[in-house]
């Protein structure tokens, strides 16, 4: 089975640790990845107006190129993840809003819906499997306590995203558990980083990512790791004066599966 | 042909406001048969009968329709209205023109022509009446109550003490449900043993009252009056007549690590075991899946350590059949599981606790020996948060629609015990709403809030995080309008309360609706709130809705005084629509013998005259006492050889006629 990729343009930028290896990682699995290379910003921020209808239209544009293909549409940044499964979920139970879409791009085949939005994570747990995940291994993070950062975006409205239970999720440690490492499971990994937030009122974001992190530590945790490139940034930039890595979460499995070993060490500090 | 009376009811302005009554006493005057109509402002009334009546004598009619309420209001008493005249009770009809009609319609005249269309259809269906007997059937005078809980201990001691035999099924091994678990009772603070006890050794002792403790119903037939019910008394693996309860076993036990049901999970108990200490029956039952006997074939201390000689390792499960009149459902509840709330860390945090469980703390014999103590460490708390509304008065597709009704007293009841006896404790309540409408109650929350110095907060809690060994209760409190942020050593959950799952199970047995939250439906929410729809089971306690202590004894004695008015009957008068089959139609197929829920229909060979021959057939046979006159018999029949008196095939067929004409 194949997947159409959808990178979304932070990876292409400051996030491209996230993106490569990720790629290496899929190539090495034998799942194969086709971008589309006209795809546009998905518009970072799902459209809260309900007559909001142009920023919908990119992610629409790309949700239809998968359909036509036969691929389901596959994601990896967090914020991508998020705005094309609701918008996706739009397309398929709001009248008004498919109607208005349809009309502007004028679609040979009205788009309704029926592309599946797969996250990277959902892919190694669904298609590859977190057991043969594990026998592919070939430098397994043994001792290394890891905690998962899910954020809320993955995780939340829990009926739309449908992803893992909002409040206790597993994905992430199942999959550390997978590449070997020891998960930590602390209680503030499904909070709010304070994502754009940041802009205006950086003390706050701190704040709030020195919770995480704290909590994290707490439980013993000597790294973590996220989907998300807002997150990361956060964590890295206004959690500040805690030393704990922050990885993206391909990373450690490009360095579980062998694919980036002349990378191991991929802590490079954004500006 | 048959003389018929038309009469058509204002009831008040429920009717005539949206249907011209006269223009429909007009319009049916031209029906085939009808020789009389009439209308009046309230048929039920003893005015509006005597019309009835009257009419029936000065026309000679054969038949009546009433055009008013739905018959499941007043279908009774326009039958018996129309026997005080000599009429057949079955040769009424009823056209509701109320519910099908007035109330769901704004516009006159369509609702004019409507009810003229339903009266018309009632009048093609009664010109095909005919006038039907009831049988009789008889009344077994003995109670079962599904249910060794307060409810069911208290309905069975109501019938017993009228003097009437009652059985009690209780799945676990003791009687006593819920409420022996508990440590006090509100308002009163009664301990919660120390009234229930004694009424676990009434129902012991009562000689019309018989125990069958580890047993559960399997299989039920019949109907009301004569209920035939298969009982399972699992096997305890010990003898009951050889057993004295002296518990050497239990101590000789070396497989002690059995999760302990009655303290909630919270503690440990050995494979053997009685429940508590005030069980009833005292009597211990072997937990086979725990039993190193069982499970490897060793050991049998247990065995060795009985000086009565009463451990039987071979014992069986028993199954006995036995005959009841009345049965009672008094199934429980159970906190929901509070799987999918885990922003309180429930399922992480050893300090995170139902309210049940933190009663299992609070209780001398549980598993901290009463004293106040965190799970996590075995130190003191010194500061408590107690959520109400956990998976209550929930939209959020997780919890329950309903309010569970009893959290807010029983959390002012903990709040309060903990203030009583550790005065430095900080509590905090987040409520939703504090309602506590009941004799004494608000006064009892009132008294939690300004005596003890509860800190009572609108507001809801939206995480629970472990911090720094303590537990962060991030919440906002509304009235205020700010967030806090509580640093708390336990929170104790209010959780949802739910129908005990096993009732599923036996109303699918005895065919007693629930609802969408699984609690069994009431006959009438108002005016039948003990009886099931189903004649011959009644409700009683927390299956039939939420409800406290006081509610539930007060409506286990209702359901009791329900059984006796029944068990008091000599006889039952039946019901005569019931199903009928034509012996020359049938073919034998036995599509209706599957399909009967109340197994009244059997199949035997019998002589039949077929087109002028005699020939043996095998042909269906209705049971008319077991027959409930449901129909699903007469829809499957593929030969039209089924057909349900009182509503026949022809009848129906006549109405939707009427109805299209």
């Amino acid at each position: 089975m194949s997947f159409h990729y959808y990178p979304g343009c932070t990876l292409k930028t400051k996030a491209k640790d996230l993106d490569e290896c990720a790629r290496k990682s899929a190539e090495a699995l034998g799942v194969p990845l086709i971008e589309w290379e006209e795809w546009q910003c998905c518009g970072t921020v799902y459209p809260q107006a309900q007559d909001e209808i142009a920023t919908r239209l990119a992610a629409i544009r790309a949700l239809d190129e998968a359909r036509r293909n036969g691929s389901d549409l596959l994601t990896i940044c967090s914020a991508c993840h998020h705005v094309m499964k609701r918008i996706n979920r739009d397309m398929q139970t709001n009248e008004d809003i498919r109607t208005k879409a349809n009309n502007y791009l004028a679609l040979d085949t009205p788009y309704t819906g029926q592309t599946r939005v797969v996250h990277y994570l959902e892919m190694l747990r669904d298609t590859v499997g977190f057991d043969e995940l594990r026998k592919r291994v070939l430098y397994p993070l043994t001792g290394r306590r890891i905690g998962a950062y899910y954020g809320c975006m993955l995780l939340r409205p829990s009926k739309e995203m449908q992803f893992d239970d909002p409040e206790n999720p597993s994905i992430m440690e199942d999959f550390l558990e997978a590449i070997g490492a020891e998960p930590v499971r602390y209680p503030y990994r499904n909070e709010c980083c304070g994502g754009y937030v940041a802009l205006e009122e950086a003390a706050l974001v701190g704040e709030l990512c020195g919770k995480v992190l704290d909590s994290a530590r707490q439980k013993g945790a000597e790294a973590l790791i996220t989907a998300c490139p807002l997150c990361r940034y956060n964590l890295r930039k206004n959690g500040s004066k805690q030393d704990m890595p922050v990885y993206y979460f391909s990373e450690l499995l490009a360095e579980a599966l062998g694919v980036n070993r002349t990378n191991t060490e991929p802590v490079r500090l954004e500006k | 042909m048959l003389k018929i009376g038309v009469f058509v009811c204002w009831c008040g302005s429920n009717i005539a406001g949206t249907v011209d009554v006269k223009a429909v006493v007009e319009a049916v005057k031209a029906e085939p048969g009808v020789v009389f109509s009439t209308d009046y402002q309230y048929m039920c009334s003893e005015g509006g009968q005597s019309a009835i009546r009257q009419a029936i004598k000065e026309y000679e009619l054969g038949g009546v329709v009433i055009c008013a309420c739905s018959p499941r209001m007043h279908e009774t008493t326009f039958r018996k209205a129309a026997e005080a005249a000599g009429l057949n009770p079955y040769m009424v009809e009823i056209a509701n023109i109320r519910e099908h009609c007035s109330w769901i319609h704004k516009d006159k005249e369509e609702a004019t022509e409507k009810a003229v269309v339903l009266c018309r259809a009632a009048i093609a269906k009664l010109n095909l009446n005919k006038p039907l007997f009831p049988g009789e059937s008889g009344v077994v005078k003995r109670a079962l109550v599904i249910g060794g809980g307060i409810a069911g201990i208290q309905t069975a001691l109501d019938i017993a003490d009228a003097g009437y035999e009652v059985d009690i099924v209780e799945k676990s091994p003791t009687i006593g449900g819920r409420m022996a678990q508990l440590d006090k009772t509100f308002p009163t603070l009664d301990c919660a043993a120390c009234i229930l006890t004694p009424k676990m050794v009434e129902a012991a002792a009562h000689e019309k009252i018989r125990l069958f403790t580890y047993s559960e119903v399997e299989e039920v037939s019949g109907y009301v009056g004569s209920f035939r019910v298969k009982i399972r008394q699992k096997a305890r693996s010990v003898n009951r007549e050889l057993c004295n309860g002296c518990g050497e076993c239990i101590v000789k036990c070396p497989s002690k690590t059995a999760s302990n049901a009655f303290d909630e999970g919270l503690s440990k108990r050995s494979a053997i075991y009685i429940p508590f200490a005030q069980a009833v029956p005292n009597l211990p039952v072997i937990d086979r899946e725990a039993c190193l006997r069982f499970q490897t074939g060793k050991c049998g201390l247990c065995e060795i350590a009985c000086s009565a000689k009463a451990i039987d390792y071979e014992q069986e499960d028993e199954t006995i059949t036995e005959e009841y009149g009345a049965i009672v459902l008094a199934t429980g509840y159970r906190p929901m599981s509070l799987d999918r709330y885990d922003e309180f860390q429930y399922s992480q945090s050893p300090d995170v606790l139902t309210s049940l469980e933190f009663e299992r703390i609070l209780n001398a014999s549980g598993p901290t020996g009463g004293s106040l103590l965190r799970l996590s460490n075995g130190e003191k708390p010194k500061s408590i948060v107690f959520i109400q509304c956990v998976g209550s008065r929930s939209d959020d597709g997780c919890g329950k629609s309903y309010c569970s009704k009893i959290c807010c007293m029983y959390t002012a009841k903990q709040a309060m015990l903990v203030k009583d006896k550790y005065p430095d404790i900080d509590v905090t309540v987040f409520y939703i709403d504090v309602r506590t409408p009941g004799k004494n109650f608000d006064e009892f929350y009132r008294r939690a809030a300004e005596a003890y110095g509860v800190r009572y907060v609108k507001g809801m809690v939206g995480k629970v995080a472990e911090w720094k060994g303590r537990l962060q209760v991030q919440a906002v409190d509304l009235l205020e309008d700010k967030q806090l942020l509580i640093d708390a050593d336990m929170v104790v959950l209010a959780a949802a309360i739910e129908p005990d799952p096993g009732a599923r199970k036996i109303g699918a047995m005895l065919a007693v609706n629930m609802d969408q939250n699984d609690f069994f439906t009431e006959a009438h929410p108002k005016l039948r709130p003990v009886e099931s729809p189903t004649a011959g089971v009644f409700l009683s306690g927390m299956c039939q809705g939420p409800k406290d202590i006081p509610e539930t004894v007060a409506q286990a004695g209702a359901a009791a005084v329900k059984v006796l008015g029944l068990l008091s009957k000599d006889k039952l008068v039946g019901n005569p629509c019931v199903a009928i089959s034509d012996e020359t139609l049938c073919n034998g197929c036995s599509s209706c013998e599957a399909l009967c829920p109340y197994d009244a229909i059997t199949f035997e060979e019998k002589q039949v005259m077929v087109q002028g021959r005699r020939e043996t057939r095998r042909v269906a046979m209705v049971n008319e006492t077991m027959c409930q006159g449901c129909g699903a018999c007469t829809v499957a029949c593929p030969s039209g050889a089924m057909d349900l008196k009182g509503f026949t095939n022809r009848q129906i067929m006549a109405e939707v006629d009427a109805i299209c004409r």
